[in-house]
């Protein structure tokens, strides 16, 4: 075909036949899923007629259950993608000792690259974000975040980002230049094709989604707490909700600016990173790893906040040392941005300089040290239910631990000098990620899972996937440190030293439990679903819960709270409960303004992630076509003045005291049944 | 002294004049106080990539060959005027004077802003004509980013200002379009300081 002259290039730029993926089989399966699953889900939403609702009801929403329902959707797609590229990856190395293997060496690393871009970026970064969109404003007592139009434009920028992941799967290679795209590799004199291209679109689509949450967040804690929801009445997971956004509004700029000025070096021939002309990459070094290291606690923060809640609500005790969790929280918000230079002790600077980062790298070891003892005391002398929450936490705590010491040895630059580039980073990484952001995740879809669809998630799957997730993370982690201490090099696709072998085929066989957890996740949704009715909890309250959340019905009605709480008490539907006050007529109700749908987040996501291919394909129509689209999408919103709705006082009252009737004639349950059928969602407390 | 009366939020409040649209500024103008935290870690993220970079000119030219503090000083002139205009049009919408007024000192703001970009654009060709274009040199690229990013800015904020004023014209003065003026002057403001850095570290420092 001719691409490079006449109209072809102006309509497609440099997208040609040769993009599509028949160079492999296994690409061409890949790619192949993918197109298979566009189309099943397109065909059945046809067949089942449900285009229109799920316009209204999803995705124009501005509901923040919603948006949250939605970004953790795309995270589980995502992590579903990703766990099996970690799988292949683990496979090839077990087979590959003076051996190819079935992966060429480029595919595999565009496999090591897909797999670290998406599970930061596209599982970790929505499910955080997705989480604690759904249950924070529920827990500060308010019926919105503060810009429900932004957070669905940050919605579907991260999904135009995802989008993007996916079809790079189906037309052209992805990077092979690792999650943190270095240049000069990177750069148009190394690699001139699509790949860092689509690396760095998808990552920046990310970057400005995340950075519009975190604003959004902050101000939502700011301002939009209910009466007498002083600071430090908030439950805790809102305490590490801000500082998250807070690292998000500081930290997320940085990597804006890192994959900006990439792109003018690949688009316009700049001089930032390039070897010659002046350029110099430790500025990309600097740039990636100050968004990189806060990063880390961006993604962290969240699910220590999880684990709060959820080892005191299993625990049936209040938090223990809540304010040193706040300061430890407060502490390591900090600490992150002293640290970053430890990604790179060995690219350059001084001994001094080293030295300087590695103690403060260490320092950070104490704050999380002070909330491990505060989660364990909370438990001693606690009445502890062993729930599929409450077992990761508890898995959490023991492996998080074993991740840290190693952070610790990390630290020190002279170790780091030894093991630097090797799988020993790899296990670290992957056992402080795994067990301090999946399963916090996990936990919080399970803990929180009634409150957005009005029934409990089948617990004996729960325990099975849950105890793949473990076993898969020990065996598919934990070899990697010996291996790394061997010498064992990092993204290695082919290895020539016998001794390693029988640790990657462990860490092979961990890979397969770590599928077989996944598979388990899914098994364990259907069969919930099935079983909606008998594990409904319409009382709303399935866990005997602490905080607000769980003063309301399950599924949570769209305003939340039928007449906005007030608080005098840190837990306050505890509280509640104990004073006999939790579920009460209330005398005056009024009316409810509510944002309408709109369709500006779909339209200006939409185009920015076409814009973004027709940059990657140097499809430059299409380019300015999709940022003049996200220009005017939100100017013409700015005309639209009737952007609420009002639900009538009358139609509040009758929904809210239709619910307090079925509430009444519901079985108490005590805990020792809080996992049977015979939970409704009321607990015995409040019906003493 | 009535609770409205009370500062909700930094910068120039609605106050006592419109006690309605002062009680909804205090959310949506912190939230743009927070954004616009956001964008000045960008900015000095930007500073930091130019300061590391000086000197890097890979044998091209450097500052002394290519700035010209008469151009630069004009600019500085002309975007510290369009701040104190923009500061005039908010006290003529907080207190209500005459529209034309308010639309007379948005317009002047507009065209400053203009004027502005104009000569800015006039340096950019001047200087590109001379062989100091961005590809030229890592200093040359550092410059470019960081003074062309606060020109983006500047245009994004006449396109603004151009809505505003249309949208004066359709909705009338009504608590959106006050909130969104409010914003807006708060970002005119802040790439007036940007700017002031840019004068003091870029053109002043390079040409000592």
């Amino acid at each position: 075909m001719p691409t490079t002259e006449g109209w072809w290039p102006l309509l497609f730029g440099r997208l040609s036949y040769d993009a599509l993926p028949f160079y492999s089989a296994i690409a061409t399966a890949a790619a192949s899923v993918v197109v298979l699953g566009a189309i099943t889900v397109v065909a059945l939403i046809t067949y089942l007629g449900r285009w229109r609702w799920l316009w209204r009801e999803w995705l124009t929403s501005l509901d923040h259950k919603k948006i949250g329902i939605m970004y953790v959707v795309i995270a589980m797609v995502m992590l579903s993608r990703a766990v099996v590229e970690g799988s292949m990856m683990r496979a090839q190395q077990a087979i590959a000792l003076d051996n190819p293997g079935y992966l060429e060496p480029e595919h595999f690393a565009q496999l090591f690259s897909t797999h670290g871009s998406i599970m930061i970026f596209f599982m970790a970064m929505p499910f955080l974000t997705g989480i604690i969109n759904f249950a924070l404003p529920m827990q500060i007592g308010a019926r919105e975040v503060s810009f429900p139009l932004l957070n669905s434009i940050s919605l579907w920028l991260t999904a135009g980002g995802a989008g993007l992941m996916m079809v790079s799967l189906v037309i052209g290679k992805f990077s092979t230049g690792g999650w943190s795209g270095y240049p000069p590799y990177t750069d148009a004199a190394f690699n001139p094709g699509v790949g860092p291209d689509y690396w760095i679109f998808a990552v920046t689509l990310s970057s400005l989604a995340s950075t519009m949450t975190g604003i959004n967040i902050a101000v939502t804690i700011y301002k939009k707490r209910c009466g007498g929801m002083s600071p430090f009445r908030m439950p805790l997971f809102c305490w590490t909700s801000l500082c998250t956004s807070v690292l998000m509004i500081f930290a997320l700029p940085p990597l804006t600016v890192a994959t900006g000025l990439l792109a003018l070096d690949r688009y316009v021939g700049t001089h930032f990173f390039t070897n010659d002309g002046g350029g110099n990459m430790m500025n990309f070094a600097n740039l990636f790893w100050l968004f990189g290291h806060p990063e880390v606690y961006i993604l962290i923060l969240p699910a220590f906040g999880v684990y709060s809640q959820v080892i005191s609500n299993f625990s049936s005790k209040i938090l223990y040392g809540y304010d040193s969790l706040i300061i430890a929280t407060m502490c390591i918000a900090v600490l992150s941005f002293t640290v970053w230079v430890h990604h790179f002790f060995t690219m350059g600077q001084s001994a001094d300089l080293n030295a300087v980062f590695g103690i403060a790298t260490m320092t950070i070891g104490i704050p999380t040290g002070v909330k491990i003892f505060d989660w364990i005391l909370t438990m001693a002398w606690g009445r502890v239910r062993f729930t599929v929450p409450m077992i990761y936490s508890l898995a959490f705590m023991v492996l998080f631990t074993v991740g840290g010491l190693t952070g610790i040895l990390l630290a020190n630059p002279a170790i780091d000098f030894q093991v630097h580039n090797s799988v020993f980073l790899v296990a670290h990484f992957h056992n402080m990620l795994i067990p301090g952001l999946l399963y916090g995740m996990i936990a919080a879809y399970t803990y929180w899972f009634p409150k957005a669809f009005g029934f409990r998630l089948d617990e004996w799957w729960g325990r099975v996937a849950c105890g793949c997730w473990i076993t898969g993370f020990c065996l598919a982690f934990l070899p990697l440190y010996p291996l790394g201490l061997m010498g064992m090099p990092r993204r290695t696709q082919e290895f020539f030293e016998p001794a390693y072998l029988p640790y990657t085929i462990v860490a092979g066989v961990g890979a397969l439990f770590l599928l077989a957890a996944l598979a388990s996740l899914v098994t364990q949704l259907v069969v919930s679903i099935r079983r909606r009715e008998e594990l409904a909890v319409p009382g709303g309250d399935p866990w005997n819960g602490r905080t607000l959340e769980w003063a309301i019905p399950c599924p949570a009605p769209e305003y939340n709270f039928a007449v906005l709480p007030i608080v005098d008490s840190r837990d306050a539907f505890h509280a509640y409960k104990e004073k006999g006050t939790a579920y009460l007529d209330h005398r005056f109700y009024s009316d409810i303004e509510m944002p309408k749908n709109s369709m500006t987040g779909v339209v200006f996501g939409i185009a920015l992630a076409a814009a973004s291919f027709g940059f990657v394909w140097h499809i430059w129509w299409l380019a300015v076509l999709g940022v003049l689209v996200a220009i005017a999408a939100p100017v013409a919103r700015s005309f639209v003045l009737d952007t609420t709705r009002i639900i009538p006082a009358e139609e509040v009252r009758r929904d809210h005291e239709a619910w307090l009737a079925r509430l009444r004639k519901l079985p108490p349950a005590d805990r020792a049944v809080e996992t049977t059928p015979q939970n409704r969602g009321l607990a015995e407390a409040a019906a003493a | 002294m009535s609770t409205a009366a009370r500062n909700r939020h930094p910068g120039i409040n609605l106050g006592n004049t419109d006690p309605h649209t002062h009680a909804q500024a205090e959310e949506t103008l912190f939230g743009f106080w927070v954004f616009l935290m956001s964008d000045l870690v960008l900015f000095a993220l930007l500073f930091a990539t130019y300061a590391s970079m000086i000197g890097a000119t890979d044998g091209g030219p450097g500052p002394k060959d290519v700035f010209e503090l008469s151009s630069a000083a004009i600019e500085t002139g002309v975007l510290l005027l369009s701040s104190l205009t923009m500061g005039m049009a908010s006290i003529a919408m907080k207190y209500k004077e005459h529209p034309t007024r308010l639309y007379g000192w948005l317009g002047v703001t507009l065209l400053l802003g203009l004027v502005f970009l104009g000569l800015e654009a006039h340096d950019f060709v001047k200087m590109a004509s001379e062989g100091a274009t961005p590809q030229r040199s890592g200093w040359l690229s550092s410059f470019y980013a960081l003074v062309s990013t606060h020109g983006l800015h500047v245009l994004a904020g006449c396109i603004w200002l151009t809505i505003s004023i249309i949208q004066l014209a359709v909705f009338g003065l009504r608590s959106e379009v006050k909130l969104r003026i409010m914003r807006l002057s708060l970002f005119w403001h802040l790439l007036d300081v940007v700017w002031i850095f840019i004068f003091s570290v870029v053109y002043l420092g390079g040409l000592a």
